[in-house]
């Protein structure tokens, strides 16, 4: 190995140093266990050049907002980032998302609580598109109350929050089966092959096989036909689960399309940028030895 | 090589008044006329590639600072707040984020660079030891940074890194209780932390100018490692600009794409999803894992059964770094021409990516997996605890034993009597001088 004569080969450094990278980034990620990998969502967003189905986004709000929100909150969300660029109820005509009719009437069905300003009493009123997500347990220890003792996670970064992101928790949502035989179910948890955890003390089948994944609190969420869709999308568990997985993935990351919007012309100018410095460095050095 | 003499003429009358009061002209004039040695390879780019680190963490880190809160309760939702409302506010974040990870390549690059060429061997002494410094200045740094945004991993990883000083004996109970600013690790640790994580990088920044004082007072090591002659000066050196400040622009921009990889397209890849979870402290995440660049002195921190001996030997991992210039008894600095401490290297090289491995993977898990074992003293022999070990001894051999014993037994290769030799195939094709203006010659 010629380590001394690195003059020649630039591009054999970084790509040394992409893969020291690889091989240590991949270390944490090895130490999780036990759970099934999660299936693929194909969702729009995947890959460098993947945006957001505004469609979609919108299908996965409606689960959300009749679904979810009955348990989970999502305390980094206002009504007015559903109508920011590249959100599910974005219309160029509103710049200012607060001006969106779309928003202000999806605000406005739901009641927020507030303080009287002329008696300071506590009301409820008609949201604003300025208003947070309404929550809907007035505190983590009401929320855990009136679910088991356990309170159910933010999902505002959701996405964020669990490896596998949005195909984690697409994968969850609709990968809830019945339990095999010989797996003793705790009471108020259920069995989930994509939920991690480790089945062995509750396994009474061959010790060599204990099925993958963990139990998890929450009961199956989605229902055949639970939400209505007016676009013609199938009402099924696999769409509701594929949408609330995409939406989650826009509350996760709703600056993404900028972000690899911004990255493409940031990689192309410094390549043009490296091309013209490798030249101007040829020139510099030509005809002198080193 | 400091000593060259100035070239700069001051020509304006603003410029006289001040070269008389304040020569800064002259001082950045004679940086870029320094005489560098021509051999210098890729290898050398990264103290400016580390310097741009810096400035970025700094400049995207003070920005942050308007907008973050320092508070258990807000921190978490301050610093979405930055991705989500802050104008540009998600790429300074992630610049951030990604950027510590950057550095800490570049700085891993530029010591083994350092290493294998001797770079710290005498008269660069200094140089080598204040960089150890910063090298430490930049963990703590680091591990302060990652406890801002209170996730899982920001709280668990204090817990963890914090009870370390408690297992000091006699001593350690009380710092832990002034590191922490109480008995557990709550809002005043957050509120110190951020202000250390504010502090350091300018500690770390005057160290950098001590460590360039250094570096240009001893002058440049090079691939060939031997000191350039005064006589040969004119031959083996460049000056500073152009030549090095087009070398090392090319490597910072093929450093940033690498680095707007990661922030535009995997800005999270390098973290870990559990500190996107607030913070709990009645939750004990499943596995604390620290951040990949801490990973290998974490596992040397595991491989000691006791608590005590395990923090003895993380900061002994560091501090040996500290005495390498009396460890290695070779006068040869370039491995290069030595050829026996080369293949030394090179396994130390893997054994401290495997350390990285080790350090993320459970001390229980088998390395190969259905391979039976059998139990020594207190861990299979197939798990990452004994690989661990047996990397953490090599680890402490290598400074130890091997670099001192094998620079004394060892028969270097010829080394050449000037830096042009292996360069150029005959003396008349060096310049005389090295042009000043050389887009004029060619």
């Amino acid at each position: 190995m010629s380590f001394g004569k690195m003059s020649v080969s630039m591009s054999r450094l970084v790509a040394s140093a992409v893969a020291a990278l690889g091989l240590m980034t991949a270390a944490p990620a090895l130490a999780e266990g036990g759970a099934a990998h999660p299936r693929s969502g194909g969702f729009s967003f995947d890959g460098p050049f993947g945006v957001y189905d505004q469609g979609q986004l919108q299908r996965g709000y409606k689960v959300y907002h009749e679904v979810c929100a009955a348990c989970h909150s999502m305390n980094l969300m206002h009504y007015r980032n559903l109508g920011d660029r590249h959100g599910p109820f974005w219309n160029p005509k509103y710049p200012n998302p607060n001006d969106n009719p779309v928003v202000k009437a999806l605000a406005k069905e739901i009641q927020v609580p507030d303080i009287d300003s002329e008696t300071g009493e506590p009301i409820q009123r008609d949201a604003t598109p300025a208003d947070k997500f309404r929550a809907p347990y007035p505190n983590a220890t009401a929320a855990a109350a009136g679910n088991g003792g356990a309170a159910p996670p933010d999902l505002s970064v959701m996405a964020k929050a669990r490896h596998g992101g949005a195909d984690y928790i697409y994968s969850l949502l609709s990968g809830y089966r019945t339990p095999p035989a010989g797996l003793q179910i705790r009471p108020g948890q259920h069995y989930n092959p994509y939920m991690q955890g480790d089945l062995t003390p509750f396994w009474t089948g061959d010790p060599d096989h204990v099925p993958e994944g963990g139990f998890i609190a929450m009961p199956p969420p989605l229902q055949n036909g639970q939400v209505t869709y007016d676009d013609g999308s199938p009402q099924t568990v696999d769409q509701y689960a594929k949408d609330v997985a995409a939406f989650i993935a826009w509350t996760s990351e709703p600056k993404m399309v900028e972000r690899k919007q911004a990255g493409f012309g940031v990689i192309i100018f410094l390549l043009i940028f490296a091309g013209l410095t490798y030249a101007s460095y040829r020139r510099i050095w030509k005809g002198v030895a080193h | 090589m400091s000593e060259h003499e100035s070239t700069y003429v001051p020509k304006t009358g603003v410029e006289k008044w001040l070269d008389t009061r304040l020569p800064i002209i002259r001082f950045g004039a004679d940086y870029m006329s320094l005489p560098t040695p021509r051999n210098l390879n890729y290898w050398w780019t990264f103290g400016g590639i580390l310097a741009l680190c810096l400035m970025t963490q700094i400049v995207t880190g003070i920005v942050l600072a308007m907008h973050y809160t320092p508070n258990v309760d807000l921190a978490f939702a301050s610093v979405e707040r930055i991705m989500r409302d802050v104008n540009g506010g998600w790429l300074i974040r992630y610049v951030h984020a990604n950027g510590a990870s950057m550095f800490f390549i570049a700085v891993y690059l530029h010591m083994l660079r350092g290493l294998y060429y001797g770079s710290y061997k005498t008269p660069r002494e200094m140089i080598w030891i204040i960089g150890c410094v910063i090298f430490f200045l930049m963990i703590a740094t680091a591990f302060l940074g990652y406890v801002l945004p209170w996730g899982q991993m920001s709280f668990w990883g204090a817990e963890v890194i914090t009870n370390l000083i408690g297992a000091v004996p006699l001593v350690g109970e009380p710092i832990l209780i002034w590191l922490r600013g109480g008995p557990a690790i709550d809002n005043a640790t957050l509120n110190r932390f951020f202000s250390l994580h504010y502090l350091l990088p300018f500690a770390i920044l005057g160290c950098v100018v001590l460590h360039l004082w250094a570096l240009h007072s001893a002058g440049q090591n090079n691939p060939v490692g031997i000191l350039i002659p005064k006589d040969r000066a004119k031959k083996d050196t460049l000056p500073f600009h152009p030549y090095f400040t087009v070398k090392d622009g090319f490597a910072i921009i093929l450093f940033l794409i690498l680095f707007a990889v990661f922030v535009f397209y995997q800005p999270n890849a390098l973290g870990h999803a559990d500190n996107y979870i607030p913070a709990n402290p009645l939750q004990t995440p499943a596995h604390i894992v620290p951040e990949w660049y801490m990973l290998p002195f974490y596992a040397i921190l595991r491989a000691v059964p006791d608590k005590f001996g395990g923090v003895v030997a993380m900061f002994s991992a560091i501090g040996v770094l500290f005495v390498l210039p009396w460890l290695d008894t070779s006068k040869v600095r370039s491995m290069r021409y030595r050829p026996t401490m080369r293949t030394f290297f090179f396994i130390f090289l893997v054994v401290g990516v495997g350390l990285g491995w080790c350090g993320g993977q459970l001390p229980d898990a088998p390395v190969i997996p259905g391979m039976a074992s059998f139990v020594l003293f207190d861990g299979e022999v197939n798990s990452y605890l004994w690989l661990t070990r047996l990397f953490t001894l090599y680890y402490f051999v290598f400074f130890l034993v091997i670099l001192p014993f094998v620079g004394l037994k060892e028969t270097p290769l010829p080394i050449p009597a000037t830096i042009s030799e292996p360069v150029l195939t005959g003396g008349d094709a060096v310049p005389a001088a090295a042009p000043a203006s050389p887009e004029k010659k060619g």
